[in-house]
């Protein structure tokens, strides 16, 4: 495959007593989409928020294009306008509306200029379907309006690779389409991306290559061909169980006539 | 109709006191204000750090202050420190000293409150895009915990200027202390006089509260 973007080794994360990373290492490729999948409590979140810093980890190393990622490197924001987050809870910043949203990091960490962040922040709306809602503020969109934005927000600052952290899990059923479908168009434009989900019909879909994580290691990893159709492993096989349902149906008794 | 006592406000120069009274008074309380918002407003950014002694001493200080009666604040300023410290404070100065030692308390709290009630992924998403902590700050988490702290920072405005009615103790003559010159010189020729002029206060420290009150709701509509 290609070259490698990011590369965690050897990472481990305890809050506390509790082990959440236990010495995980992966390897994201350029134009790669990776979906990590696991029950809750699995460390999924925990993960992505480790790959921009966000928690400190206490043994193992991050790198992106062999640079390190830590709460104590200098040049952590350059390091971070390289790696888009978008949040399971859209997290716009409500005293801005949807433009102004969008363009603050360009404006305020790339030092772009307002006509260049807002000429390429509307042409990215209008691709999202949101245009018109420039102007809008955070309280006035739906769940899957914001969480649209949110992507956006995050493309604006031409990250080279992005995480999505249960997007959709947050949203009411109808608006998860819209906003898988942005996902799933950024795919196919090769984006790299690491997306942590619970939709798996959107995961196999999407993804490259799909990671089952569970107490704090990868457990299987493989195509979501070899994933979805013949798991390896007893845990992939339980975990893909929790997905399909079945019920035991009595024999109906033969209608008397 | 009763005798309102409201003639007494034409005699002379009466009414022109009554309003240099209430000049007084919003001195004081607008210099203080503006004393307090500010320096409110940097302590309550200190109070929401992590170093343990500024945050003790913070604490110290705004409990030490709002158990206090302002009365007595005043009185230990004016009479206390004045024959201690043998400096010399005029009425107006110590009531200046005592109100923004209260207002940057009181607005401290509401500050911290206001910071801590930002949510921490608002933090979060900042720093994803990049912001660092001073620009976080800067855009994302003061033009929101401003517009959180509007209507309790008028209530203590508006509580400020209310309050400014004790410095008469100190012998500062301001709105009340001038109505009630005016009372007395006038109790023999209408003695209802104490109806009328208190009434003309009332409706004064109305009308000097409620373009806050005003202010405070157009801002709230407009950032909401």
């Amino acid at each position: 495959m290609s070259n490698p973007i990011l590369t965690l080794s050897h990472l481990t994360k305890r809050f506390d007593e509790l082990l959440v990373l236990d010495d995980l290492s992966l390897t994201v490729h350029e134009g790669e989409v990776v979906v990590i999948v696991g029950p809750s409590g699995c460390g999924k979140s925990t993960l992505l928020r480790c790959m921009n810093a966000l928690e400190e980890i206490q043994g193992g190393e991050i790198r992106l294009h062999g640079e390190l990622v830590s709460k104590s490197s200098k040049n952590l924001t350059e390091l971070r306008q390289k790696i888009g987050m978008v949040f399971q809870s859209y997290d716009l910043f409500p005293h801005l509306t949807v433009l102004e949203n969008i363009v603050l990091a360009p404006m305020k960490v790339q030092k772009r200029s307002r006509e260049d962040a807002s000429k390429e922040a509307m042409a990215l709306l209008a691709r999202v379907g949101l245009e018109e809602k420039a102007a809008s503020y955070p309280r006035q969109l739906s769940g899957g309006q914001k969480q649209r934005v949110a992507i956006v927000r995050a493309l604006c600052m031409h990250p080279e690779i992005l995480l999505f952290d249960e997007v959709t899990a947050a949203l009411d059923p109808e608006m998860v389409r819209e906003v898988l479908d942005v996902i799933l168009r950024l795919a196919d434009q090769g984006k790299t991306m690491l997306i942590v989900t619970h939709e798996m019909q959107f995961a196999r879909a999407v993804a490259d290559r799909i990671i089952l994580l569970e107490a704090g290691r990868i457990q299987e990893e493989g195509t979501p061909e070899e994933f979805f159709d013949s798991p390896k492993t007893e845990r992939a096989k339980k975990f893909l169980q929790t997905f399909t349902f079945e019920r035991k149906r009595l024999e109906q008794p033969q209608s008397q006539n | 109709m009763p005798d309102l006592g409201l003639s007494v406000l034409l005699k002379g120069k009466n009414f022109a006191r009554i309003l240099g009274g209430l000049g007084v008074a919003l001195k004081i309380s607008l210099v203080s204000v503006a004393i307090s918002l500010l320096l409110g407003t940097l302590l309550g950014i200190l109070m929401t750090w992590k170093n343990p002694l500024s945050r003790a001493i913070l604490r110290l200080y705004l409990e030490f202050i709002r158990i206090m009666p302002q009365m007595v604040l005043l009185f230990l300023v004016y009479f206390g420190t004045t024959r201690a410290f043998g400096w010399n404070l005029s009425g107006e100065l110590s009531s200046v000293i005592v109100f923004s030692l209260w207002g940057t308390a009181e607005m401290s709290d509401l500050v911290r409150g206001a910071l801590t009630s930002i949510p921490a992924h608002q933090y979060e998403s900042a720093a994803a895009l990049g912001l660092s902590k001073r620009q976080s700050y800067f855009f994302v988490v003061l033009p929101q915990a401003v517009r959180r702290l509007i209507p309790l920072s008028i209530n203590l405005i508006t509580r400020m200027i209310k309050t400014t009615s004790l410095v008469l103790m100190i012998g500062v003559v301001e709105v009340l202390k001038v109505a009630q010159q005016i009372i007395e010189a006038n109790r023999m020729s209408s003695p209802n006089a104490a109806f009328g002029i208190y009434l003309t206060v009332l409706l004064l420290y109305f009308f000097a509260c409620w373009p806050i009150s005003l202010l405070a709701k157009y801002l709230e509509r407009r950032w909401r």
